[in-house]
């Protein structure tokens, strides 16, 4: 790291610095991509399965998620349904659009609109919600819906990981749905509703990108809703034996 | 006015440019074969990685970099002291280099040692376009050798850049496959007993912070000097020669521990520039350092060169032999490594009511003797109070490894040498012939580090460069930043066009680096002497850190108008001359 250089040498680079002196009085404004906000997408299939149940009803079921945005503002398109392949009919088929952005550290609040769309009276409702990692590691999605017919109800999916390997993971999950009001027309008592538990094994097989699985899912209506469902002649009860894959991309 | 003045000496002076010399890259769509996956990737004149640039120190030099990608591109010198408009930054030193661009960097060579080169532009870097620079001292160098090697490491992944950032903001953990397992929570329960194995798992939970969150990026085959662990580049040496190797961590996200089973290393050189010689039996190096060693096989036989990742998900590995096709054994991976409440030390607002869950067990038995003789002078620089609260029982976990006051003290990251020997610490680096005289600083800025691993946001100062000011420097200052990492990773943190001046406790023999690593739960202290006009970068070297706001733009204001620069540097050049 000497300086120790011939003069004409030195002279030179001196010359050389000359202009950079005269470029220093204008220095650029970062307009690149890295001063913007990081845009990210994702795909993502929780649960992409045929379900058969213990008195033999067999059903593909999804639940995804799609999402495009920034840390601060993302939007995410969530949907699930369950296609019964004997009658040819969505016994359950459910869009939302959400608006999300960060309310705390571990936290997201969404907005947005659900419509449900299965075979039967459609509904439209308003999205209120947060989503997000609780301590102990449980993945929150709590909501708050209004329906267009006034009806109000709150749903809580939870879901626990438990790594046996860091490839052969369970993953158990709890959704349950309370109604604040009853909605005759699409089977609704008010109370609790429904819920529905889950246990799946499965194999990151690519990445994270393809993990089949296989499980058990068990689904119960409750109160004013099972006794509309037993009226209506369906179950109230039901457990399936599950297989299909994870998806992320 | 000025322009023209300079045009008119430079003229002049043409017959005299024996000095200059001019070098041509091109920036190409290369494919890169790891041994383990072939990818498309992006290298310099046709490969990954590309050419070693060598520079004499002393000369002017003029590199053509011809872009033959369909997008932007740029070459940043990596520790290389320059003018800022030269240092390849797009968006603080200039535009960029467009498609099928040519740009002319020209700049002086005013050092020597081992650099390296890379892309500042998206995530090129990591897809392969980088390089390295050794630059030959006009003088003399304190020490001896008969040949000499880059070793140059990378962390090549199957995945893009792009896709890698896009999975980890989509899930942090998405590449992580060393997580706790219930096979670890019985062997755990095993040794430190079932409450404390839960207590501790609890408090982890509580936090929700992974003690397995070293690496984020894992599933990548360490790379040296282009080849893969199966494809083993070798270095020849005749027995009894001094070999020098030029360690280079051009990795994306991977630090890794070095070392030569069977060979003492002498570190002469950190971030290119000398050091008091150290011999060590193993080395940690940060991304973008360098560390330059001397070994002396005195055996007809091969030496493995072992690259193990600091969280043991992978490594690289080359050869040293007397001929082509010789090798040595290939060592074991070690465990992997497991943060422990150490290094959750900086956090703010911790609970360490939680810390309740520390594994108390694993204290009997814990040996004393071997906390003795630590060098507490060493110390000096630290900052104790990041550590209040900690649990010092926790110190039981590295029982019999040295010390590293660089790292929290108890930390699961503490490196230890697999021979059970001398592990290099920043605490041994002294400068050999130090740069700056040592003055007291001007002033101190606090750069907190810090991020939310969850979301995949990483920032200085909670703030992320989207969002951030520019740091303003004064021209002819000596700032002394503070360092405080408050995440649970570490950072290798760069500053462009000046020097870094660590603080590991020796004055005046304290080390200049271009890179400083900041382990978790530590505060660490550098000093710049702010002697580079212009706007210059500094970020994180973890290429997916800076990219998520790990990074800062730093303007140095003021400085010596063109014609008094000049003057300065006339007089005072040709004053010694």
């Amino acid at each position: 790291m000497s300086y120790r250089l011939p003069l004409t040498l030195s002279c030179l680079l001196s010359v050389a610095l000359l202009p950079v002196a005269v470029h220093a009085q204008d220095m650029i404004v970062d307009t690149t991509e890295r001063k913007q906000p990081l845009t990210t997408w994702g795909i993502q299939f929780e649960e992409f399965e045929y379900r058969y149940s213990d008195d033999d009803e067999e059903l593909a079921a999804w639940n995804a998620d799609f999402f495009y945005g920034t840390d601060d503002f993302k939007v995410r398109w969530l949907t699930k349904g369950e296609y019964a392949i004997e009658e040819q009919a969505y016994e359950e088929l459910e869009n939302q659009l959400v608006g999300q952005v960060p309310i705390s550290k571990f936290f997201d609040a969404k907005a947005g609109v659900r419509f449900d769309t299965p075979e039967g009276p459609d509904r439209t409702y308003a999205v209120l919600g947060v989503a997000g990692l609780a301590p102990q590691w449980f993945e929150i999605d709590a909501n708050l819906y209004v329906s267009n017919e006034g009806e109000t109800s709150a749903e809580l999916d939870a879901e626990y990981e438990l790594l046996l390997t860091n490839y052969w993971i369970v993953a158990a999950t709890l959704d349950a749905t309370v109604a604040f009001s009853e909605d005759r027309e699409i089977g609704v008592g008010k109370g609790l509703v429904s819920t529905e538990t889950g246990v799946r094994l499965s194999y990151d097989l690519i990445d994270r990108a393809f993990s089949p699985y296989v499980g058990v899912v068990h689904e119960r209506k409750y109160g004013d809703t099972a006794d509309l469902a037993e009226t209506g002649g369906g179950s109230t009860e039901d457990w399936f034996a599950v297989i299909g894959a994870r998806i992320a991309f | 006015m000025n322009i023209r003045l300079g045009a008119v000496l430079f003229g002049l002076l043409m017959p005299a440019l024996g000095l200059a010399a001019e070098y041509d890259l091109t920036v190409d769509r290369v494919q890169i074969d790891s041994g383990d996956f072939v990818k498309e990737g992006i290298g310099y004149n046709g490969a990954s990685p590309g050419p070693v640039m060598r520079f004499k120190e002393g000369e002017e030099v003029k590199i053509n970099v011809t872009n033959n990608l369909d997008e932007t591109t740029s070459i940043h010198w990596h520790g290389l002291i320059l003018p800022f408009d030269q240092d390849g930054v797009p968006g603080i030193s200039f535009p960029g280099i467009k498609p099928g661009e040519t740009f002319t960097y020209e700049f002086p060579i005013q050092q020597a040692g081992t650099f390296w080169f890379h892309s500042h532009s998206g995530f090129q870097e990591p897809d392969g376009a980088y390089g390295a620079i050794v630059i030959e001292p006009e003088g003399r160098e304190p020490f001896r050798y008969d040949r000499e090697y880059v070793v140059q490491l990378t962390d090549k992944h199957p995945h893009s850049g792009d896709r890698i950032m896009r999975n980890l903001k989509m899930m942090p953990d998405y590449y992580n496959r060393e997580q706790q397992t219930v096979g670890e929570f019985f062997s755990d329960a095993s040794k430190d007993g079932l409450m404390n194995t839960i207590q501790s798992r609890m408090a982890w939970g509580d936090m929700r912070m992974m003690q397995a969150d070293v690496e984020d990026l894992q599933g990548f085959t360490g790379l040296i000097n282009g080849k893969g662990p199966e494809q083993n580049w070798t270095g020849l040496f005749e027995p009894g020669e001094r070999i020098r190797l030029r360690f280079i961590n051009s990795s994306a996200m991977t630090y890794f521990d070095i070392r030569i089973p069977g060979l003492d290393m002498t570190v002469v050189q950190a971030d290119g520039n000398n050091v008091q010689p150290v011999s060590v039996d193993e080395f940690r190096i940060g991304v973008a350092e360098s560390y330059d060693v001397i070994v002396r096989p005195k055996d007809e036989q091969a030496y493995t060169i072992f690259a193990e990742s600091m969280g043991r998900s992978g490594y690289a590995r080359a050869t040293l032999a007397p001929e082509q096709g010789m090798e040595a054994a290939v060592p074991q991976l070690r465990e992997p490594a497991r943060l422990t409440m150490a290094d959750m030390g900086g956090m703010p607002g911790m609970d360490h009511g939680s810390m309740a869950g520390m594994d108390h067990a694993s204290m009997e038995g814990m040996d004393h003797s071997n906390m003795e003789g630590m060098d507490h002078s060493n110390m000096k620089g630290m900052d104790h109070s990041g550590m209040k609260g900690m649990d010092h029982g926790s110190m039981a976990m590295n029982q019999g490894a040295a010390s590293d006051p660089f790292y929290a003290k108890g930390s699961g990251l503490m490196p230890k040498a697999a021979n059970g020997g001398k592990f290099l610490s920043y605490s041994d680096l002294k400068a050999q012939d130090p740069l700056y005289e040592e003055r007291e600083p001007t002033r101190e800025i606090e750069l907190r580090l810090t991020g939310n691993m969850e979301r995949y946001t990483w920032s200085i100062n909670g703030v992320k460069y989207e969002d951030a000011d520019p740091i303003r420097l004064k021209y002819g200052e000596r700032v002394r930043f503070k360092f405080v990492n408050e995440t649970m990773m570490t950072h290798p943190m760069h500053l462009h066009g000046m020097w870094s001046i660590l603080d590991v406790g020796a004055g005046q023999w304290n080390p200049i680096k271009h890179t400083v690593s900041v382990n978790p739960g530590t505060t660490v202290y550098v000093e710049t002497e702010v002697d580079a006009p212009g706007q210059w970068a500094f970020h994180c070297h973890l290429s997916y850190h800076a990219a998520a706001g790990m990074f800062r733009k730093v303007i140095i204001e003021g400085g010596p108008d063109s014609n008094q620069a000049k003057a300065e540097v006339v007089t005072e050049e040709g004053g010694e001359a």
